[in-house]
């Protein structure tokens, strides 16, 4: 691509960090680097990621509470969600997210539209909440009839000692066709949300998978990790696998609900799509259930495409591999026409992304169909492996920070554990590129000589809007206003700005229309006002004034 | 809402679908309503996330906060470390004239002292010379975030106002947890009466600024730290709203000596009579023709449109300052009040609605909660239909399930635009407020006539 040489990304990156008070700076120059790659190994450059956000640096982070219920847990629909904790956690992790959901029949839960709290007031912050939240627990039996409740810690509850596993087990006994159970997940767990993601992970896997070995009708059965339906995004990808013949036994968690989880473990094989958000859940998966996982992208069509043929050489069917074959030739046709149409309105612009984890990989792959080129980008909440790749998780040191989340020791069951692969097929489809159990992470494939910078901040955004201008700049709700005052078309990756879906071949023709709309628009055409761009005033009034006072002032 | 039911299960435990949310929100936006100030949330980070993400989408705007980002070693060890940090950080990195601290449930569960710790800052030399760091307490399982606000706001007095014997030609205004149009029209009422107005907080200027191409960290609004130094020498305040201005009004009455007034919030037609009045006393000005001629309008239009309101049954969810005037504004409109909640837990809600009732609608007898949430209120609307809901966003979800027009009021709204730009206070308020009210009536007749029924002119 042309015209980026004119960036000099050094300087920028050395421009960042002067202004930074010297402990900062220091701090931060190892967490903005360039992606340069070793000329030998190949190995992208190392980068700190998932510690502390410095205190009074406006962070896009969030906490590990809203990991957990709003991330994780949030878009699953008939688990009925208890805050507890004071109004505001729960107030705020309420639809917020555009966790789309639709049961299967009308008579199914759905508790989306709810939000549950205990409301803690001071009273219990002094004698406790554990009574409050029984009683809430009962509440919302009587009221709702759930198959199964989760209870959320939030920050003062950790604090004042509330032990919200304790009331989960007593009130499972007391509620046996209830399945009750508890996260710890206090906001100030961790660094960013990412500790919440493993909270939820953790226990999930322990309290929920499993419980049912129904199994699903259907002979390519796989569970979509990592997917939370935003904006519609899950309801495509099934859409796809209906297509495919692809049997979807539950997806984590976006347009689930209670029961496909419990019976996630009886699927063939598991597919990451958000490495960041559910690896542990695929880990431990695989080590209980012998399910192998493999990461998939659905954003993106060649790599949505990528990821069908993925999922059928796995299971190795003709049947299966020819109508994957046919059903990504039918939709491709509609995408090219499309993308052709798009491609020289967008080809040659350059986009910025910030987002959570994984995003700011995936969504790369959508601006390279546009023929844009993705300048800089970072994860909100990313650990080192979701940038340099898994290879480098001997090498992560762990700090009082992640030493805190729970790990769990996760061996074969007994009963259910089955090897869905062979040595002998593993290393066939190692052939063909296919590696299970393995995430290259987002800096083996951005380009090189492209900024990567963790858990970016008001700052350095605006240092990296001035210097480089981008076409577009994608990140969150908190950031969108301050890059649109810039002038700068922005575009929310967490929720889509109320558009949406962008996975799959429907969402890519979706994102291009999206794109070419925002970076082409009209507006930032009339952010300058034209008597800026015109001479200076010459109208008659204004001489005759002009004239008036200067004679007045020679009379005096 | 498909698990709403008409069975009114008791609850005294569990919050379904709350009509409130926590203090420190209310305390980040007061203090946006600052020029050239940094709000501070003293916590995890999530706070600060929810509260900023809430903000903007409310507004769309940027809301500039910053965070001490706690971790599980503050938790446990304080957070004094964090703070003294955040301070040296702010100042050197966005260098505000003013910080603006308030604590969160975390850092108020493990007691951290924050004038001490502010203290040790300055004698640290981390405050630069000539700026400015003060806080409030906005413990989140205490009130709501009207509460938040309000602690937020007495701060401001308590931190800056200056006693003084000097009595300038200044009213003060406290406006409640309103919109940056409302203070903007709040302003421009009282100018009228030609005394100096010195408003705090006013987050005009702030949080509904123009796009210019450059984006500015504090922008050209907010109440300036020395108008709220001289605010001690106006000849009067008036707090609007009971609730969220009344404690920063009656704060700088005892402080400075200066006599408050506090009103309700002037929404509607009474409670903008009963603003003007008070300013004209204060000021010794009579009522400027302008304003009459405002009033006047708003009284036409509800003559013209009478038969549109008259008898409506509506159902009202909202904050107790932005309640009692526009459930008297309602009354006005001899429109039938039936179900009415509120987050905010307190006896003297209930006891001033009560008055309200016996005073403009004895017959009447609303279903009313102070605290209840919107569960009720959507069980209560299953048992007793209305023709129309008042609320905030999260009001839709009753409306599009009992087919019922619904009209946005108060905070958060997430999904209609307007409020960041044209008021609901004073008695052009009082116009916008029955537009949106008639229109959603009239959309709904045209919306649903028979067609032999469909008419051109309404």
């Amino acid at each position: 691509m042309e015209g980026l040489e004119r960036f000099d990304l050094e300087k920028i990156r050395e421009e960042i960090l002067e202004r930074y008070p010297a402990k900062v700076a220091r701090k931060r120059a190892k967490q903005v680097v360039i992606n340069r790659k070793d000329p030998e190994t190949g190995t992208p450059p190392e980068i700190v990621a998932n510690v502390r956000t410095i205190p009074g640096i406006l962070t896009m982070r969030g906490c590990c509470y809203a990991g957990c219920k709003g991330v994780v847990l949030g878009p699953t629909r008939d688990i009925l969600q208890i805050t507890h904790g004071p109004i505001g956690c729960g107030f705020y992790s309420w639809l917020t997210r555009r966790n789309q959901t639709k049961p299967r029949t009308e008579e199914d839960q759905n508790f989306l539209p709810y939000a549950f709290t205990t409301d803690l007031t001071e009273n219990e912050i002094i004698f406790g909440g554990e009574k409050k939240l029984k009683a809430a627990i009962e509440e919302a039996i009587a009221a709702f009839h759930p198959k199964a409740i989760g209870i959320f810690a939030t920050c003062p509850v950790g604090l004042i000692g509330d032990d919200i596993h304790a009331v989960a087990k007593e009130m499972e006994e007391k509620y046996p066709e209830v399945n009750i159970f508890a996260f710890s997940c206090e906001g100030y767990k961790g660094v960013s949300q990412s500790a919440g993601h493993h909270i939820a992970n953790n226990k999930l896997f322990t309290d929920v998978v499993g419980l049912n070995d129904e199994v699903k009708e259907g002979r390519f059965k796989v569970n979509l990790l990592g997917e939370y339906n935003i904006g519609g995004d899950a309801f495509e990808v099934e859409r796809l696998f209906e297509r495919c013949g692809i049997t979807l036994v539950s997806t984590f968690s976006g347009n689930s609900c209670y029961e496909d989880l419990t019976r996630a473990h009886t699927a063939d094989l598991n597919l990451v799509m958000c490495h960041r958000s559910i690896n542990y859940m695929a880990e431990m998966m695989e080590k209980k259930y012998g399910i192998p996982w493999v990461k998939i992208n659905f954003l993106g069509a060649a790599a949505t495409a990528k990821s069908l043929r993925r999922i059928a050489a796995f299971f190795d069917d003709p049947e299966l591999t020819a109508r994957v074959e046919e059903v990504i030739s039918e939709e491709m046709a509609e995408v090219e026409k499309v993308r052709e149409e798009v491609y020289p309105r967008t080809e040659g612009k350059i986009a910025m992304l910030f987002v959570g984890g994984s995003r700011a990989h995936h969504y790369q792959a959508l601006f390279e169909e546009l023929g844009m080129r993705t300048v800089a980008a970072g994860y909100e909440f990313a650990h080192r492996d979701d940038y340099e790749g898994r290879r480098v998780l001997p090498y992560i040191k762990i700090d009082a920070d992640s030493r805190n989340i729970e790990e769990l020791e996760v061996g074969p069951d007994p009963v259910r554990y089955r090897p869905r692969v062979t040595q002998e097929q593993a290393e066939k489809l190692k052939a063909l590129g296919i590696e299970f159990m393995d995430y290259r992470g987002m800096m083996p494939e951005m380009d090189e000589e492209s900024l990567v910078i963790d858990d970016l901040n008001a700052y350095e955004a605006e240092v990296l809007i001035e210097r480089i201008r981008p076409h577009i700049f994608c990140a969150g709700i908190k950031e969108k206003y301050v890059i649109q005052k810039f002038g700068l078309p922005m575009k929310q990756l967490h929720n889509y700005d109320y558009s949406g879906p962008y996975a799959g071949f429907k969402g890519a023709i979706n994102f291009y229309r999206e794109i070419d709309r925002m970076v082409n628009s009209r507006i930032w055409q009339m952010v300058c006002p034209p008597w800026e761009k015109t001479a200076p005033l010459e109208g008659a009034y204004v001489k005759e004034r002009e004239e008036e006072s200067y004679a007045h002032a020679t009379h005096d | 809402m498909r698990h709403t039911t008409e069975k009114i299960v008791e609850r005294k435990n569990l919050v379904v679908n709350p009509v409130k949310t926590c203090q420190p929100i209310g305390a980040m936006y007061a203090a946006l309503g600052i020029h050239r100030c940094m709000p501070h949330s003293h916590g995890s980070q999530g706070c600060c996330a929810y509260h900023r993400s809430m903000l903007t989408r409310h507004y769309k705007e940027p809301v500039m906060a910053t965070t001490s980002s706690f971790t599980e070693g503050a938790s446990v060890f304080g957070g004094m470390g964090n703070l003294m940090d955040a301070i040296a950080n702010i100042f050197s990195l966005y260098d505000p004239d003013v910080i603006a601290v308030h604590t969160t449930c975390l850092s108020e569960t493990i007691g951290d002292d924050i004038p001490q710790i502010v203290k040790k800052a300055k004698d640290n030399g981390l405050i630069p010379r000539g700026k400015h760091v003060f806080h409030a307490n906005t413990p989140s399982y205490v009130g709501t975030h009207i509460t938040g606000y309000a602690s937020m706001v007495k701060a401001m007095v308590d931190y800056f106002a200056v006693p003084s014997r000097k009595r300038s030609d200044q009213i003060n205004l406290v406006p409640g947890f309103v919109d940056p149009p409302d203070m903007e029209e709040l302003r421009r009422i009282s100018s009228s009466f030609g005394v100096a107005v010195v408003m705090f907080p006013d987050t005009s200027g702030v949080l509904n600024t123009g796009l210019t191409g450059a984006f500015k960290m504090f922008p050209r609004g907010g109440t300036r730290v020395s108008e709220l130094v001289t605010a001690g020498e106006a000849i009067a305040t008036l707090g609007l709203g009971r609730f969220a201005a009344g404690p920063a009004a009656r704060a700088l009455d005892a402080k400075c000596g200066v006599p408050c007034e506090v009103l309700d919030l002037p929404l509607g037609l009474a409670a903008t009579d009963r603003f003007v009045m008070a300013l004209s006393r204060h000021t010794g000005v009579p009522v400027p023709e302008d304003i009459a001629e405002e009033r006047a309008r708003v009284v036409d239009l509800v003559a013209d449109m009478h038969q549109y309101l008259y008898g409506k049954r509506v159902a009202v969810a909202g904050d107790p300052d932005h309640l009692f005037p526009l459930v008297e504004f309602l009354l006005d409109l001899e429109m039938d009040v039936r179900h009415i909640v509120t987050g905010m837990q307190s006896k003297k809600i209930e006891r001033r609605m009560e008055e309200l009732f016996r005073e403009k609608a004895p017959d009447k007898r609303p279903n009313f909660a102070a605290p209840g949430d919107l569960f009720l209120l959507h069980q209560w609307i299953k048992n007793d239909p209305v023709d129309l809901i008042i609320g905030n966003t999260h009001t839709k979800y009753i409306a599009r399930d009992e087919n019922i027009p619904s009209v946005r009021v108060g905070f958060p709204i997430l999904d209609r635009v307007g409020h960041q730009y044209f008021p609901i206070v004073g008695y052009r308020g009082a116009v916008r407020l029955l537009e949106m009210i008639l229109n959603a009536f009239l959309e709904r007749v045209d919306a649903t006539v028979p067609e032999e029924s469909f008419e051109l002119v309404m």
